[in-house]
Order: C-alpha cells, then sequence, then structure tokens
C-alpha cells in the first residue's frame, strides 16, 4: 500500500519524473519529504506510549527525512531542556528498536517546544513563528502534520486556532494534513458535527484518522490471504461458511480510565472502529487494485449492505464486569474502579449480531464481540464453516469432530489457524479437530513494525489507504446506532465475573441459533 | 548445540538432523529457504555465519556452509558440523567440509539437505566464480550473492559481475548503498524540479559500492558521471541546485546540503553485512535496476 518507486505524485508534482526513480527499484525505500510535525497531546499517553517512539523508529529504520522537526505543542512550563528529556525518556522505554545515541541526537536538533493552551491565540501565534524559524532553519519545506492526540471535545478550538492563525491555509507547494483519534464522535449525528468541523477547515483528502488496526501486519495480511490466493477463494462465502466470529478481548480493567470510558461503552471505544474494520476486510469484494480509492470503495460498499439483525435483544448482548479473581489477582467490579459512578450503566462488554446482505453473505450471521476483563488479551477473526451434509462415518467416529474453522490471530501469536478433522492416531477410525497453523512468529521472526510506524510514516507520504474515510466512519455509526439506542432504553448491563468470557446473555444469544462462541 | 561428525556421510548427516528434531524438539518447520555460504577462507567463515544467523532473524532457513578441507589428498572425505538452537540463529545450520576429489562436487554433497519446494540462496563472501549462474553450487540457487568488498581487487571485481551476469545475481556493494540511494532519490523529489546535469562519486578506491552507486548514476542520467578518490560524497550538478551528500570515511552522520538551502545532518553509517543480507533476501526476484547499474559502471569516467 506504499509502494516503493512511486510515479511522480499529481498536483504538487506536475508533471516531474523523477530521474532516480524506478517503479523496478523495489528495494528502494520511500523516505518522506522534509516537514515537521505539531504534536497536540504531548503529555497525553498516546503521545508517551505510542506517537514519539513510532517517530524514534522509524528515524532509527533510516525513513524520516532528515529535516524532520517535531513541535510539541502544551500547557506545561517547560524549557527546551525539560521537553527533550520528556521525549528522550518515551525512546527510551517504549520504542521498539534499540537506542542509539546518534538517531536520538538528530532527532533532538529538530526537537521544538511552544508553551500554550487551546483557547489562547498567542500560543497559535508562538506555535506559527516556531514553524517558520524552522521552515527557515532547518528546511521544513513549510509541509506540516497537526497531530490531535486530544480529546474529541477539544478538536473544535484547535481547528479554529488553526484557521485563525493561518496554519491551516492550503498553499502552492506545501500541504498540510491533521491526524486524528478515536473516538470519532459518539453517535452518527456527533459523528457528522465533528466531520464538518474538521473539514471546515481541512479538506478531506487532508484527514488521516488513526484505527491502528489498520496498521497492525496482521489485518493487512487478510487483504494478502483473501486475494492473492487462489485456495480461500470459492469457500469464502455463505456457500461453505457458517458464521464468522470477530472478538477482541482484554484482560485489563478501566481502574483510572473513568474520565475517558465512563459514558463511553466497549461498543463505541472497539466495535464503531476496529471491529467494523476487521468485518469490512473480511466481508468485502475484491477491490479491483491496491489504489486507495478501490480499497474505499469496496469496503464502503459492504459497510452500506451490513446491518443490525433483529430483534436487538436476542442479538445482542452488553455486560458489565463485576468482582473476580483475574489471573490469580482479586480484582474489582466496574461499579467500585475509581472514577466510576456507582450507577454507571457503562457496558465493559458488547456483543452484536450483523447481516451482509450481499450475494455473498446473505444467511451468515456475523458476532462481534468486545469486553474488558475477559479471560485473556486476545483479538482474532474466525470463519466457521458448516459441516459436512453426510458423513460416511459412524456418529460414534465424530463425536469429537467440531466445524472446520480459518481463523485469523490477529494478537498475540500473529498468525492464521486452520482447523479440520483428522484421524485419531490407533486402531480404530476415530475423527477429531487439528489444528494447523502458520505463525508470523516463526516464519518471520524478525520485529515487523509497529501500527504506529507504518501509519505515521503513510501520513508523512501522503498516502491514505490505512486510514478510514468519513463515509466509513458515519457507517459505522449508522450500523451501531440502533443497538446503542437500546441498551441506553435498557439501561443496566448484565454483569459477569471477571476472568470469564462475558454475561450469560452473551451465550445465549448464540446457542439461540444452535451455534457457540468460540473460546480463542 | 554443536554436533560433530568426521569422515561421514550425507546420509548419517540427515538422521543425525532427523534425530535432533525428534529427541531435542528442534524445529525444522516455517523456514523460508535454504542458505548456501561457500568460502575457503576459515577467519571469514565465522563472521560471515554471524552475519548469515542475523540476517535470519527475518528469514528462518535451513544453513549450508561449504568450505574446502584439504583439496589434495587422493581420498574424497566429508567432514560435517551440525549446529542447532542458540548457535544457529532462527534456523539450523550444517557445516561441510569437503576434501580430496569431493571438493569439486559441491552440489552432490548438498543437495541431499535443501529443504523441499523452498527457494535456495547461496552466498559467496569472497572469491566467487566468474559467472556465480554457472557454478556448480549456483546453478542450484534462485538467487546468488557475491561481494566485491572482499575480493582481492574489489574494482575488477566489481567491474567483471556484467559479464558474469544472470538474472537473481546480486551483490552486496549494491545493498550497502540502498539509503544512499533513498536519500538522493527523496532530494530529487523536492523542487527545483530540474534534471542532472552531471554527477561525482568520490570515496576510497577500494570501495566497490561507490562504483556501482557511480554506475547507477550514469544508468540513469544522460549527463557524464565521474568517480574520484578522496573524501566520500556524491555530488549530483543541476542548472540551479547542487547536492551533496557526504560523511566523513569513519563516521555516522552524514550531511545533506543543497544550494541555498540549510545543511541537513542525517545518520548514514556504512551498513553492516548483516543488513545488506537481510535486504537481499527479501526479493528472490531478478535486480533489474543493479544490472543496468553493472552496465552503467562502463560509462563512468575514472578520474
Amino acid at each position: 500500500m506504499s509502494p516503493a518507486g512511486a510515479e511522480a505524485r499529481p498536483g504538487a508534482a506536475g508533471q516531474w519524473r523523477n530521474p532516480l526513480r524506478d517503479k523496478k527499484d523495489k528495494r528502494l525505500p520511500r523516505i518522506a519529504g522534509p516537514c515537521a510535525m505539531v504534536l497536540f497531546g504531548v503529555t497525553g499517553d498516546l503521545a508517551h506510549k505510542k506517537v514519539v517512539p513510532a517517530i524514534y523508529d522509524l528515524a532509527n529504520r533510516g525513513l524520516l527525512p532528515p529535516t524532520f522537526s517535531l513541535v510539541g505543542f502544551a500547557r506545561r512550563d517547560w524549557d527546551h531542556d525539560a521537553f527533550a528529556q520528556v521525549i528522550l525518556d518515551d525512546i527510551k522505554e517504549h520504542s521498539r528498536t534499540p537506542f542509539r545515541q546518534a538517531i536520538w541526537e538528530r532527532l533532538a536538533d529538530g526537537l521544538r517546544f511552544v508553551q500554550g493552551t487551546f483557547d489562547d491565540e498567542a500560543g497559535f501565534n508562538r506555535l506559527g513563528e516556531t514553524l517558520d524559524k524552522l521552515e527557515a532553519e532547518r528546511g521544513t519545506g513549510g509541509n506540516h502534520v497537526f497531530y490531535l492526540a486530544i480529546p474529541p471535545k477539544s478538536f473544535p478550538v484547535v481547528c479554529e486556532q488553526l484557521h485563525k492563525s493561518g496554519l491551516a491555509r492550503p498553499e502552492e507547494d506545501r500541504w498540510s494534513r491533521v491526524v486524528i483519534e478515536k473516538p470519532f464522535g459518539h453517535d452518527l449525528q456527533s459523528a457528522r458535527e465533528l466531520n464538518h468541523v474538521v473539514n471546515s477547515v481541512f479538506p478531506e483528502e487532508s484527514v488521516f484518522r488513526i484505527d491502528h488496526y489498520l496498521g497492525k501486519e496482521t489485518v493487512q495480511n487478510i487483504l494478502a490471504l483473501r486475494f492473492a490466493n487462489q485456495l480461500w477463494d470459492p469457500i469464502w462465502n455463505a456457500h461453505y461458511v457458517d458464521h464468522v466470529q470477530i472478538t477482541m478481548a482484554e484482560d485489563i480493567g478501566l481502574g483510572g480510565r473513568g474520565g475517558y470510558y465512563d459514558g463511553i461503552g466497549a461498543a463505541r471505544d472497539v466495535i464503531q472502529n476496529h471491529l467494523i474494520q476487521l468485518l469490512a476486510l473480511t466481508a468485502m469484494e475484491e477491490p479491483v487494485s491496491f489504489k486507495p480509492s478501490a480499497l474505499q470503495a469496496e469496503k464502503i460498499k459492504v459497510l452500506s449492505a451490513t446491518q443490525l439483525a433483529e430483534p436487538l435483544d436476542e442479538t445482542s448482548s452488553h455486560g458489565q464486569y463485576a468482582a473476580g479473581w483475574q489471573g490469580g489477582e482479586k480484582v474489582v467490579g466496574l461499579l467500585d474502579e475509581e472514577g466510576f459512578s456507582k450507577e454507571s450503566t457503562t457496558e465493559t462488554f458488547a456483543a452484536i449480531t450483523l447481516e451482509v446482505d450481499t450475494r455473498r453473505w446473505a444467511g451468515v450471521p456475523f458476532y462481534l464481540r468486545t469486553g474488558k476483563r475477559l479471560g485473556r488479551r486476545v483479538t482474532e477473526i474466525a470463519l466457521v464453516f458448516k459441516r459436512a451434509p453426510h458423513l460416511p462415518f459412524d456418529a460414534t467416529m465424530t463425536d469429537e469432530l467440531g466445524a472446520n474453522a480459518l481463523v485469523i490471530r490477529v494478537q498475540p501469536d500473529e498468525g492464521i489457524t486452520l482447523r479440520f478433522g483428522s484421524k485419531v492416531p490407533g486402531n480404530a477410525m476415530e475423527v477429531r479437530d487439528v489444528n494447523m497453523d502458520f505463525s508470523y512468529g516463526s516464519a518471520f521472526v524478525e520485529d515487523s513494525p509497529e501500527a504506529y510506524e507504518r501509519l505515521i510514516l503513510d501520513v508523512l507520504l501522503g498516502e491514505p489507504s490505512l486510514f478510514p474515510v468519513n463515509a466509513e466512519v458515519e457507517l459505522a455509526w449508522e450500523i451501531l446506532d440502533p443497538v446503542l439506542d437500546q441498551w441506553a432504553e435498557i439501561g443496566k448491563p448484565d454483569p459477569y465475573e471477571a476472568g470469564t468470557w462475558g454475561p450469560k446473555s452473551a451465550f445465549d444469544m448464540l446457542h439461540r441459533t444452535g451455534r457457540d462462541w468460540r473460546r480463542p | 548445540m554443536i554436533v560433530d561428525l568426521l569422515d561421514t556421510s550425507t546420509d548419517a548427516v540427515n538422521k543425525k538432523l532427523s534425530e535432533l528434531r525428534e529427541k531435542a524438539g528442534v524445529v525444522t518447520m516455517g523456514r523460508v529457504g535454504t542458505f548456501i555460504i561457500k568460502s575457503d577462507n576459515v577467519a571469514l567463515l565465522e563472521e560471515s555465519i554471524e552475519a548469515a544467523n542475523a540476517a535470519s532473524h527475518e528469514h528462518p532457513s535451513r544453513g549450508l556452509v561449504v568450505t574446502t578441507g584439504n583439496a589434495d589428498v587422493t581420498e574424497a572425505q566429508l567432514d560435517a558440523q551440525i549446529r542447532v538452537g542458540g548457535d544457529a540463529g532462527a534456523g539450523e545450520i550444517v557445516v561441510l567440509r569437503l576434501s580430496g576429489p569431493l571438493a569439486d562436487h559441491a552440489n552432490s554433497v548438498v543437495t541431499p539437505f535443501l529443504l523441499p519446494d523452498i527457494p535456495v540462496v547461496v552466498w559467496w563472501p569472497d572469491a566467487a566464480p566468474a559467472v556465480p549462474a554457472q557454478d556448480p553450487l549456483g546453478q542450484l540457487a534462485i538467487r546468488r550473492i557475491t561481494d566485491a568488498t572482499n575480493c582481492a581487487d574489489p574494482l575488477a571485481a566489481i567491474k567483471s559481475r556484467l559479464a558474469g551476469y544472470t538474472a537473481g545475481d546480486t551483490d552486496l556493494a549494491w545493498s550497502r548503498i540502498t539509503y544512499w540511494r533513498a536519500l538522493l532519490t527523496s532530494a530529487l523529489d523536492q523542487k527545483p524540479h530540474e534534471q542532472i546535469d552531471s554527477a561525482l562519486v568520490s570515496g576510497l578506491q577500494n570501495e566497490p559500492a561507490l562504483d556501482v552507486l557511480a554506475g547507477w548514476l550514469a544508468s540513469r542520467i544522460d549527463g557524464p558521471v565521474r568517480r574520484a578518490v578522496g573524501e566520500l560524497k556524491v555530488e549530483l550538478e543541476r542548472k540551479t541546485e547542487t547536492i551533496t551528500l557526504s560523511r566523513p570515511q569513519e563516521g555516522a552522520t552524514a550531511t545533506l546540503s543543497r544550494t541555498g538551502k540549510p545543511d541537513a545532518l542525517v545518520p548514514l553509517a556504512r551498513r553492516e553485512t548483516r543488513e545488506c543480507l537481510a535486504e537481499e533476501l527479501r526479493r528472490l526476484d531478478a535486480d533489474e535496476i543493479y544490472f543496468a547499474a553493472l552496465e552503467g559502471i562502463e560509462k563512468v569516467q575514472y578520474l
């Protein structure tokens, strides 16, 4: 999706053909052109743990432009050295690649800090001056990325300030891009308003929404698996697939995150973005090329045909974790967590059933579930196949035979599993399920880049394939809104013990149709 | 774990490998290739095995190291050493020392160990055959890697690669300069959008990476490309701007200068063999740009 050796890009470069670039030069890495990144929210978790380390790792791999500059914007009363120390600590603690002094020194040369608050025009003017100085002193080309690692309620004021100060104004030969993180609104209406606010300052092609799942190797591998191989094509449809389960489970709780999570819940936090993107990649038709527009067209097409199965009270489940024992530790329930009100109806577990009304998928339920304080941390997509219509074996021989499954293990133990029946060694003919595994971990032992490295690089290169567009975000809300309304009406979610796999209502949801959740 | 088998046969070595797989749980699944290293230089061999081990983390392979023992004895003899686990990176290594007439039949010794149905790569860390694809080991491989830098006459070596070239050949001198090329190419994406009128590549005389870099530039531009001995740098001369990428010979930080723009410092240390190897193994198809660069060396003006 970021092919090395791209042809001259239209717009900025016109018809310029770089004599040194050649599509056939497949080994040549693409280094982005000169630019500066302004990081709003540089004191937040996201910056410390993901954005800053990813920038360092990109520098270490030789992929950042030589004059790359990072400008932090925050309220703190830091001088340059204090800011540099914060960045250095982030790198030392969280980066993926080894620390090298030379790389750090080059990155440090381009660090700047601007003190200001979001509503303070003077702060943005100082930001403008800093960026101008960087352009003159380092040669950033006047190209800027504005990374909004801040809560969405601050987007309007920041976008407005960027607009007023002229920093976002489109100009000849320079680009301005904005990066925003989820949540993209909390329902369709608010998502539209948010998009409107952002688009009033940045045209859609300059907006990069981060869904970090799309930066993961295993998620990109879904496209490779489906469309590079002939093998799966005939069975990837309703003729052979009985149902699809998409699970994202975490074992951690929400202590200390009430400010962000209370009122949002598992469905808005995870299903609206990550799981619906996974569904889109699994269910879409093949794109005619890997051009961003071709991929987006297919994702939008399949999402526009997707909707909740009804009646909602039989096809969905929402839960809230109660006290229990998680991996040997006694833990409290959500209502006793710091930052949550005792009357909170925020769900920490959400499961829904979706139908995709296309010829390929009609009649195949897609079960999506996510939760906190579940059995273990795992994300997977499982295509569970129909059972053979006739088994020539005695019933006793195939007692233990389950359904065939193709499982994409997104994390941990990245890879793919194929489950099928095989003869149990011994005198009798007994058939039991076995797993055939492909592990990224053993076939590609080298550390693959972190999702954020991939995504930030694509922002700098202006490569939009791995970023959901407006239409995808809005379609996802359209799909989800009815069940969110339903749950808001019901109020209290079903409790489940921490460390288990969700409330009884989630299991009933599948039992009703004679199916069962996988224990991933 | 290291197991020595002296005066042995390929059958015995294979049996031992199976035994190690079953008894010690050494896995030989999930390999992406068989990697053969051929060299008679004992000192270089260990270094090369280390580099291959490091590269194997990205490309888990079975490693076969072929070296000549005593070529003058009348009796053919095979000595083998199996390394597995921590001593072998992400795969297993079989060192095969061929003595007597066996020394000329490396391919027959190696064939029973090639992993089924997956690519074979051969690397000659120093002296390489004139036409690698016609060499008995080279004939087994889809990718043949040479290294002009370690040859007795590096310049002659890199120049000879053209005559002996077959699609699938590559030289580590080429991957050594990948990031130099990436930086120069990226610099040309920016304005001013002008053609390159002429270029200069300068550095150590015995650095074939610079010769193939010059050859690459000669294959891409119409103007003259000069190769000089002196400080390490590449200059691209254009109508209104000269781009220079230079680095102190022993240093790790390069300077990218452009007329009228501030100098930029960029980390650009000399690339280690292990990284070059890992890059070579990422793609196994013909590198047409490398071939064009070899042809380009003929057009370079040596000062």
